[in-house]
């Protein structure tokens, strides 16, 4: 019976997942194609799909980071920026650059367009899916380029890679440290939480649900369900007839999820630093509150933006400080596994 | 005399002529076999990139997938081509185009020049070594492997399965014995030109042709008919992980590297310059070795293996999150659980600090907030003592708690009053903890409360069930931590016993016993507070046998022996 009934739930899976794809067919139409750089792309190269709003701040150092890691081609969807974030993407000579002035939310939060862009010019690539306040770190990562971590996996049979996003803030209140465009944001924002982790296997999709860290020590310690998911699957194998499901904390089908060991062993694994808590975010926040954009019941997080836009100190005496990737390895926030 | 190479290429040309170029310049001919798979491109392309090279030839191509016969075919071939056209070739050595010269080549030139004789092929026999991977060991030799396990995994499996069912087995030809090793060695021109020019050698192909991995068998065991002397190991460095996939070296094993004893490595990622750079480019960098130190690279691999088959003890992360039986302990490190000592004894929290040196926490699942040492509300790293946040998932609490503090042993009360419920089993069932119980202790603080003797009386039944239901969770066949569990009255007759008991196992020596004692609260009048307990219908039977006028520390055999409840 439980075999019946795990057949029908995958083959109901396996719609809701071609639902994903004609819902992102659809929503093909908003985006408006400002540079086409596509071309350039080759069929090795490991492509990197982002929605960004307003991020002219962070831009420089994530193209950056993400050129020195191997990423060949950006792929980016702007929703409605006017901080310059266009014109600067437009000069980038590895950047595609779309455009739409939708509803983020509605798109499922960018996921949608970017869906879009994946099935058109992700198949059959290692694809990126990371928003501009995300910087992915793994092991090795100053001496191993992401096609030597890719090929690896490859090698091994994994077509996806797991990373946990680690909330970096800074020492003092959040709006007290400054940032330039093209700095190293984890210069100020050092600090982070180092072991208050939870998480549970989800039944249905069978991914990890991580919560915790610093958002959820301060200010979720009331209702912990409703803390931010903080596992991710940033790096996928890609095909087009996969789908990021909620944000990129899980795909379908449901095997892109299995980016941990279930026997007690360590797959390997890595780390997306969360640039959030820049001094840009007290500003932000309320306004993000009147947006009501970034969660599908925006009413509950109210308390969540009012208490960040009165420039919290999210530092504690516990909190550890960054020190590299080696670190994180050691505290067991990501592994190795048998990458060395 | 010299050495001739054999270099198997499918990919990373540029890489390939880099390499051939190295062991070109030394005087080293080269025969190179490219897989049938590359486009003729490509193909083209690099052998016109080493057309310049005097003694480089191309060998006949064959199709070449991982564990078929199509590897040591082209071997076969690529080795005919060499004996015959290089006359003056001793020791053929069999390297891939991600082989890598750790040493210079005239280093391996004059190390071989001073073994003539020697035949560097590893070579063992199946029932020597646990290698294989996969579950075939003998059965790679008896069983026939016609499918691909890469592209036709279904009916590799199938194809298995059947056989073992009707017990097919194979006949070894002429009574070899089958031996297995790495696939990388280097024989000499008399060794190989015997296996090569066997007159039966019709009937070992056909036989390992549908062998299950060839390529590490073939020469392995033919090389056992004819070899005078066979030095059972690889000149090449090639490590394999578990499930016998090959580790690649990148640019920041360059010092592991140089500690190898090893002429050459496999294999190396195609990108990593600075190891290309070292070892091929700069002949004097590639002089500047240190100590050689194999060791040290098998202990690196083979932790590895254990990471990712095992993983770290007590470490729940994101890509480590074992189902239940399969975790290996919930926490990582030994700590000591504490019930009713708090209760009991007045200054127990400092005192045990004192003389163990741990760190002692409160009842860390007390309803109102984890009581953390030192009346912190944030623990190492950044552990939260809010209530919500800890019985959200109070299992994740305590093994992060354990594992934030590696290193420092923990200590922590626990109560019939505290959210024990949804950790109670995990706690019994963790064979690091030491759990220690004064069961009924927890009267003691309803004894000195003042409320209301009816609010006591339900309270103290209250915890009275609790702790039952806690006690029989600990004397669960289940359980596996260390459990002591003394009533209160037990307890009291001699506590000196007990506490240095616990003391010892936490293992700090205390060399002449307990210097200092914790104070014991005075329980003068709590039998009889126990007693009027008992006269208001509820009956405290968790403390023991307790007599009706107590004094403390004061054996009391004059006295009668009160009403026992059980």
């Amino acid at each position: 019976m439980s075999v019946l009934s795990e057949a029908v739930f995958a083959y109901r899976l396996r719609w809701k997942r071609r639902r994903l794809l004609f819902r992102a067919f659809r929503k093909r139409r908003q985006l408006c194609l400002i540079v086409d750089r596509t071309p350039q792309i080759s069929a090795q190269d490991v492509l990197l799909f982002s929605t960004v709003r307003n991020e002219a701040l962070r831009l420089p150092f994530f193209l950056d980071h993400y050129r020195r890691l191997g990423v060949k081609h950006f792929l980016i969807v702007d929703n409605a920026s006017d901080d310059g974030t266009v014109e600067f993407l437009k000069e980038q000579d590895d950047v595609s650059l779309w455009r739409t002035t939708k509803s983020y939310r509605l798109s499922r939060f960018g996921v949608d367009w970017v869906t879009w862009l994946q099935i058109r010019f992700g198949h059959g690539h290692w694809c990126l899916s990371v928003d501009a306040d995300e910087i992915l770190i793994y092991p090795h990562h100053q001496t191993r380029s992401l096609p030597a971590l890719t090929n690896w996996l490859e090698q091994h049979g994994h077509e996806s890679f797991g990373a946990l996003m680690l909330d970096m803030y800074p020492k003092g209140p959040v709006g007290d440290t400054t940032y330039n465009p093209g700095e190293n944001p984890f210069d100020t924002l050092s600090w982070f939480d180092g072991g208050n982790y939870v998480m549970q296997k989800k039944s249905d999709l069978q991914n990890l649900w991580i919560q915790g860290g610093v958002r959820a020590r301060l200010f979720f310690r009331d209702r912990p369900k409703r803390a931010p998911t903080l596992g991710k699957i940033p790096l996928v194998k890609w095909n087009r007839r996969y789908a990021y499901v909620s944000s990129t904390h899980s795909l379908l089908p449901r095997r892109l999820n299995h980016v941990y060991d279930a026997d007690g062993g360590e797959r390997t694994s890595g780390i997306l630093l969360h640039s959030k808590f820049l001094n840009s975010v007290v500003m932000r926040s309320s306004e993000e509150k009147q947006r009501a954009e970034h969660f599908a019941n925006s009413k509950l997080y109210d308390d969540y933006y009012d208490a960040l836009s009165q420039n919290p100190t999210l530092w504690c005496e516990a909190s550890s400080e960054l020190t590299g990737w080696r670190q994180l390895e050691a505290m067991g926030l990501m592994s190795k596994g048998n990458w060395v | 005399m010299s050495v001739g190479i054999i270099m198997l290429v499918h990919t990373a040309f540029d890489r390939a002529e880099q390499v051939a170029r190295h062991w070109s310049a030394a005087g080293c001919p080269i025969i190179v076999h490219v897989d049938k798979n590359v486009l003729s491109g490509p193909y083209n392309e690099f052998v016109q990139a080493l057309s310049d090279l005097p003694n480089v030839r191309f060998s006949k191509r064959h199709r070449c997938e991982w564990g078929t016969w199509g590897l040591v075919a082209a071997t076969q071939s690529a080795s005919r081509m060499m004996l015959d056209e290089f006359a003056h070739v001793r020791h053929v050595y069999l390297a891939s185009g991600s082989c890598l010269p750790l040493r210079p080549v005239q280093e391996l030139i004059d190390y071989l020049a001073e073994r003539p004789q020697t035949d560097f092929i590893e070579s063992a026999t199946t029932s020597d070594v646990p290698w294989t991977i996969g579950g075939f060991d003998k059965e790679r030799f008896t069983l026939s492997f016609p499918f691909s396990w890469r592209k036709n995994r279904f009916m590799f499996d199938k194809y298995v399965s059947v056989q073992r069912l009707v017990r097919y087995r194979r006949r070894i030809p002429n009574g070899i014995v089958p031996h297995m090793g790495s696939q990388w060695w280097c024989l000499t021109r008399q060794t190989l030109s015997a296996i090569l020019d066997d007159p039966d050698r019709s009937v070992y192909d056909r036989y390992f042709s549908k062998v299950w991995i060839p390529d590490e068998s073939y020469f392995q065991t033919l090389s056992r008919l004819y070899s005078r002397q066979i030095e059972s190991r690889s000149l090449t460095l090639s490590k394999f992980d578990y499930q016998g996939k090959p580790h690649i070296f990148y640019d920041d094993h360059l010092q592991l590297l140089r500690r190898s004893d090893c002429f050459v490595a496999r294999k190396i990622w195609p990108f990593a310059n600075r190891l290309y750079d070292a070892f091929l480019m700069d002949p004097a960098g590639a002089m500047k070795r240190t100590e050689p130190n194999p060791g040290k690279i098998d202990r690196i691999f083979a932790k590895a293996v254990e990471r990712r088959t095992r993983g770290r003890r007590g470490l729940f992360m994101q890509s480590r999150f074992p189902v239940e039986g399969r975790e290996n302990g919930l926490t990582c490190a030994q700590y000591s659980v504490f019930q009713g000592f708090s209760d009991l004894f007045e200054n127990f929290e400092p005192w045990l600090a004192k003389v163990t040196g741990t760190r002692v926490h409160g009842h860390l699942f007390a309803p109102e907030r984890a009581e953390f040492s030192d009346g912190q509300t944030v623990m190492n790293g950044a552990l939260s003592g809010s209530a919500t946040l800890r019985d959200y998932n109070p299992r994740a609490f305590l093994s992060s708690l354990i594992w934030n503090t590696r290193g420092e042993r923990q200590c922590f009360q626990m109560g019939p009053r505290d959210e024990i419920k949804d950790i109670e089993w995990d706690i019994a069932k963790d064979p690091n903890a030491q759990i220690s119980v004064i069961s009924g202790a927890w009267a003691v603080a309803l004894f000195k409360s003042n409320k209301n003797f009816s609010d006591i009386r339900q309270e103290a039944a209250r915890l009275q069930q609790t702790e039952s239901k806690h006690l029989d969770v600990l004397r669960s066949p289940w359980a596996k931590a260390r459990v002591r569990i003394w009533t209160m009255a037990e307890f009291i007759e001699a506590p000196m016993e007990p506490l240095q008991t616990i003391i010892d196992e936490i293992g700090k020596q205390t060399q002449f016993g307990l210097a200092e004692v914790p104070k014991m609260s005075d329980l003068t009048g709590f039998g009889q507070f126990l007693q009027n307990l008992k006269n208001q219908g509820m009956h405290p039977y968790l403390m023991g046998d307790f007599p009706v006028e107590h004094r403390l520390h004061e054996p009391n055999q004059d006295k009668p022996k009160p009403y026992l409840v059980r």
